[in-house]
């Protein structure tokens, strides 16, 4: 009996402990940055644990219109967390921008072409391109925008693959199964000895990332401390590291 | 859904499940056929821990195989490597690696009632055919074959089914390009990710009308024999 009580128990306590967890949903290109910012606030905060949801903003915003249990949204586009406003999912006073980007045209680093414009791109020896989805990557609809600014959306449309995230992109660039693929370059120094920066793409809006407290969340007080602790110092420092800009 | 189907649908996924389904099943039962009458009939050394590997696609989660292909047909691989130099080819992203994870998955459902219809057949019988001087291929194909064909039959049904819902396997290995290498199920995927839920609606009631329709055909063959 009593070894029954002691196994119900170990069942139990992680759902207590549980009360005091934060559910973060945020992009993909925020992965590494994001693990150690939230190791900071755990310490910062005692018993508080910070739990991550990493994927595309278009799948993550789409994720909390279906009821996703999430406290905090962080978005690689404005355009996503606007959609999430005009649903009414977001509370729009607690949104910031708290970082910054560049989107960046990549190629594998051993054997991949040479590519000093993005005309490059139409060459044969370019045959697959890595891009985001349109329709759900913030990464891809910025390619999308450089693209059509450089007028070779059109002709280079045969060559796309399309990725689930920024971070497949990259994946797909380091194996060599593509030519080329557009990232942040904060996704590029991650991988820095399996891809180089052929050159920044331009020609599309900023990269600017904002953060903001999801309607739903049941502990807002706690989210919007995360909230602002991305603007304080120690957060600002570990994303200065990865490479991230001031908004 | 106010009409049937909205004037925009886009068939080719539609088409392209079917097609890669139907070249799978076609590798597997050529292939599944031929094991399970090794794996019957033929004791060799290791041919239980060869028929269990060939089984794993079944008990294995699909982002193993196409982790597997990736690794054993990329283009850092020696296969993969090769095929590019010689011949610029590259599985990678072409329905072709969507054929070759689908056949993996529908393998072990051939193979495995293949192998049990072959030893299910009568051996007297093969033994009174090669009496009649019939050579050892003329035995497999007009006795042997016949016989065992209900259960090769029954096994290749499920694997072209499951070739049909291939999705995980093949989304890594072909990736989800529209008008290229979007399958149905990738399809469906997509539009569920970016809210599109009434074109996710039509695919899946699509889906499941065709699969209803193969379905029925099938079990009214099989209780017409």
């Amino acid at each position: 009996m009593r070894k029954f009580l002691i196994a119900g128990l170990m069942v139990a306590l992680p759902l207590a402990a549980a009360a005091q967890q934060l559910t973060v949903s945020a992009a993909a290109s925020l992965t590494d940055a994001f693990k150690e910012i939230g190791q900071k606030f755990e310490a910062a905060k005692s018993g508080v644990t910070v739990r991550y949801n990493f994927a595309a903003s278009g799948v993550l915003i789409q994720q909390i219109t279906q009821g996703a249990p999430v406290d905090v949204f962080a978005s690689a586009d404005q355009e996503t967390m606007t959609r999430g406003v005009d649903q009414k999912l977001i509370d729009a006073d607690t949104r910031r921008d708290f970082a910054a980007n560049v989107l960046v045209l990549i190629a594998p680093a051993q054997g991949g072409p040479e590519l000093r414009s993005l005309a490059d791109l139409s060459r044969p020896d370019v045959k697959r391109i890595a891009l985001g989805k349109i329709e759900t990557v913030p990464v891809g609809r910025y390619t999308k925008q450089s693209l059509e600014a450089a007028n070779l959306w059109t002709p280079l449309q045969p060559k796309f693959v399309q990725a689930d995230s920024v971070r497949q992109v990259l994946d797909y660039v380091a194996r060599g199964e593509v030519e080329a693929g557009f990232v942040y370059r904060t996704d590029a120094a991650l991988m820095a000895d399996k891809v180089k920066i052929a050159l920044p793409a331009g020609g599309h809006a900023p990269v600017t990332y904002p953060v903001a407290v999801v309607s739903e969340s049941r502990q807002k007080a706690l989210a919007k401390a995360f909230v602002d602790y991305l603007r304080s110092p120690p957060a600002q420092d570990v994303l200065a590291r990865f490479g991230f800009a001031k908004p | 859904m106010p009409d049937l189907l909205p004037p925009s649908f886009d068939w080719f996924p539609l088409l392209l499940s079917l097609k890669v389904a139907a070249v799978a099943t076609l590798l597997a039962l050529v292939f599944g056929t031929a094991l399970g009458w090794l794996f019957a009939r033929v004791q060799f050394p290791g041919s239980s821990v060869l028929e269990a590997a060939l089984m794993l696609p079944l008990v294995l989660p699909p982002t193993v195989i196409g982790y597997g292909i990736l690794v054993a047909l990329g283009r850092r691989s020696a296969v993969g490597g090769w095929l590019r130099e010689h011949l610029d080819y590259t599985i990678i992203f072409s329905w072709h690696g969507a054929v070759v994870a689908s056949a993996l998955v529908a393998l072990p459902l051939v193979l495995k009632s293949a192998s049990a219809a072959f030893a299910g057949v009568d051996r007297t019988m093969e033994a009174a055919a090669r009496t009649l001087r019939q050579s050892p291929w003329s035995v497999f194909v007009r006795v042997t074959l016949p016989l065992a064909w209900p259960g090769i039959l029954a096994g290749t049904l499920l694997a072209y089914a499951r070739a049909m819902g291939e999705f995980g396997a093949s989304l890594m290995v072909a990736g989800s390009i529209p008008h290229q290498t979007q399958t149905l199920s990738m399809a469906i995927y997509d539009a569920v990710q970016a809210g599109q839920n009434d074109a996710a609606l039509v695919l899946v009631v699509v889906t499941s009308v065709i699969s209803i329709a193969v379905l029925v055909a099938s079990n009214r063959f099989f209780s017409l024999r």
